[in-house]
């Protein structure tokens, strides 16, 4: 056969169909592949919700609890700090809660909580991941009016999780998705249907 | 000018030039795929190192994955494996992939090599691929070997006790060598560990060099064909084989079609038998390993079988390892055991494809033997076809040199 024999429109097209269908039998064998690096069943089992229990935690007190291996404080807010959190709103970046991503829709107000006492945030600051710390004494001193310090590279945050301005953290500490089973019981990675 | 030459003068410019100017990427490409010129009379008995190719990648691809939720210590592994076929996402997919492209990765590799003692591909020039090709064969018994240990079933760890203690056989060294491999008294989490190491990491790599170092001494001396001769000693006035087409496109395009062949077999396997009644994935390793109760049938994975046949078939421990040893050693020699002028089956006598089809059956049947239980008969008939195994190679000097031949022609024949 010469080349002039050829009939380039049907080589052409032959060569088209054959490299598409390659290509999406390709991107077709590459879905298992992909979809095996996502959390297996046996990671979601164990990120499944965390029930958290309020009765012995007194006013002025916080703990510690891991949700999908991720640090969230459960802090119970006693008047005088509930009192303080209008009082601070100037130093603020974000105030009221308007960046979408950093709550659920039913944390959005002045005390970033479903009930005001139970501040639920996760302990990891917006910067870059560190454990902030707790620090509740009030220093007016210092102006330090009591909230979060991140010892990394000193985000400061109150006692609502909100981030104040001028420091390296962008936004308020992320608040997970949860709900109050009963009132001294909470539920921490699923805010609706049955616990 | 041909229209072979007006390619090689198109002038290049842009981002090709500025990388050939660094990088000799087009003469590579052109050396090795678009310009290498293989017999346009292949059949299909070369489509197996394309194939082998193939199954190379799926197990590397699948191999990486497996290794991102596998555990390689005793106290885990088995149940890593259960994790991986039923909590990970696909996960079953991915390991059926890997296990059956084990067997798969021999079954195109036997093939590939008896494609080499159908047309005589081993003989003068062409040694040295063959010696290269019995290497990556050694190393994917071994890459086999280790990998089957990493389940940690009763077959892994038993099959693994039974050909350490081989090298046992051997006088002297023998048992400071076995626990050099095993790095303990018996098969243990060291064991384990290091066997991960080999088969993950020594041996592919291994594998991959001697595949690499295969493809240039093939594409040295050029691909023999089924006529067994010589293309380039027919050559057109551009100096280019008269009977030779390019690798790309044209054999290219023929090796898709049984590439899509092959992955329909594949996928086959990988779907509806995955275990092959017990013949890719043996029953008792879906056990985990115990180190006090011994399997009732013991048998390796179905390609260590012929080899297997034969040293159950020697009734002493050293010499059993020897002659296991030899049989898989012994092909090596090809190149120099066969004294035939003539490469081609196609041009033998009676004599060589007697005894080709009668090591063919032999290997089969070696290959039957070794997985079924040691009973007296079997032994005996293993014994028979062990000395068929050795006869065809140890006799081959004589009957390869006394076999009558037929004209070999001068170009490449197709038989429609």
């Amino acid at each position: 056969m010469t080349e002039d024999d050829l009939d380039r429109n049907r080589r052409h097209f032959l060569t088209v169909a054959t490299v598409t269908t390659g290509v999406i039998g390709a991107g077709l064998v590459a879905i298992p592949f992909i979809s095996s690096l996502k959390p297996s069943a046996r990671a979601q089992a164990l990120g499944a919700p965390v029930e958290v229990p309020l009765g012995s935690l007194k006013p002025g007190e916080m703990i510690r609890v891991l949700w999908r291996g991720r640090l969230v404080f459960v802090l119970r807010r006693t008047e005088e700090m509930l009192a303080k959190l209008p009082e601070i709103a100037d130093e603020l970046e974000d105030p009221n809660s308007e960046i979408v991503e950093q709550q659920p829709d039913y944390a959005v107000n002045e005390t970033r909580s479903v009930k005001p006492e139970y501040l639920v945030v996760e302990g990891s600051c917006t910067h870059l991941g560190c454990a902030p710390l707790e620090d509740f004494e009030v220093r007016p001193a210092e102006g330090w009016a009591g909230g979060f310090f991140c010892p990394c590279h000193g985000s400061k945050f109150d006692l609502a999780g909100r981030v104040y301005k001028s420091v390296p953290a962008p936004t308020n500490l992320r608040v997970p998705p949860h709900r109050f089973v009963r009132d001294d019981l909470i539920l921490i990675g699923q805010d609706t249907g049955a616990a | 000018m041909s229209r072979i030459e007006a390619e090689v003068g198109k002038p290049q410019g842009g981002f090709m030039k500025w990388i050939d100017d660094r990088f000799p990427f087009t003469s590579t490409m052109e050396y090795h795929v678009t310009k290498y010129y293989a017999s346009k009379n292949f059949n299909w008995w070369f489509v197996f190192g394309v194939l082998a190719m193939v199954v190379l990648v799926i197990q590397l691809v699948t191999g990486i994955f497996l290794t991102m939720n596998y555990k390689p210590a005793a106290a885990e592994a088995f149940a890593s494996v259960e994790y991986i076929m039923r909590d990970v996402e696909w996960g079953w997919l991915i390991r059926y992939m890997h296990s059956t492209g084990a067997s798969f990765f021999f079954i195109v590799v036997y093939l590939h090599m008896f494609r080499a003692m159908l047309y005589g591909s081993y003989k003068k020039p062409r040694e040295l691929i063959w010696l290269i090709g019995m290497m990556i064969f050694f190393v994917l018994m071994a890459e086999g070997f280790a990998g089957y240990l990493l389940p940690w079933g009763q077959m892994s760890y038993w099959g693994a006790q039974v050909i350490i203690s081989l090298f046992g056989a051997i006088p002297v060294v023998g048992d400071a060598l076995v626990e050099i491999i095993r790095g303990d008294y018996s098969i243990s989490d060291i064991t384990l560990n290091r066997f991960f190491a080999l088969h993950v990491i020594v041996l592919p790599l291994a594998l991959i060099g001697l595949i690499f170092v295969h493809i240039v001494a093939l594409h040295e001396v050029g691909s023999s064909n089924p006529d067994g001769i010589e293309i380039k000693k027919n050559k057109g006035p551009d100096g280019i084989p008269l009977d030779g087409v390019r690798f790309h496109p044209h054999h290219t395009s023929k090796d898709l079609v049984g590439i899509i062949v092959f992955l329909m077999i594949f996928s086959a396997v990988v779907f509806f038998a995955p275990d092959m009644g017990g013949m890719f994935l043996e029953h008792a390793n879906f056990e985990p390993a115990n180190m006090t109760a011994t399997p009732e049938h013991i048998a390796p994975v179905w390609y260590y079988t012929p080899y297997y046949a034969i040293l159950r078939a020697v009734p002493d421990k050293l010499w059993g390892f020897i002659l296991f040893a030899m049989a898989v050693v012994l092909p090596v020699f090809l190149p120099w055991l066969d004294r035939c002028r003539v490469r081609s089956i196609r041009y033998r006598g009676w004599m060589y494809k007697t005894a080709l089809s009668v090591f063919v059956v032999t290997f089969i049947m070696l290959g039957w033997l070794g997985l079924q239980a040691a009973t007296p008969t079997y032994v005996m008939l293993a014994r028979v076809f062990s000395v068929l195994y050795f006869a065809f190679f140890l006799l081959m000097p004589f009957y390869t040199a006394r076999d009558k031949t037929k004209p070999v022609p001068d170009r490449v024949v197709y038989h429609d």
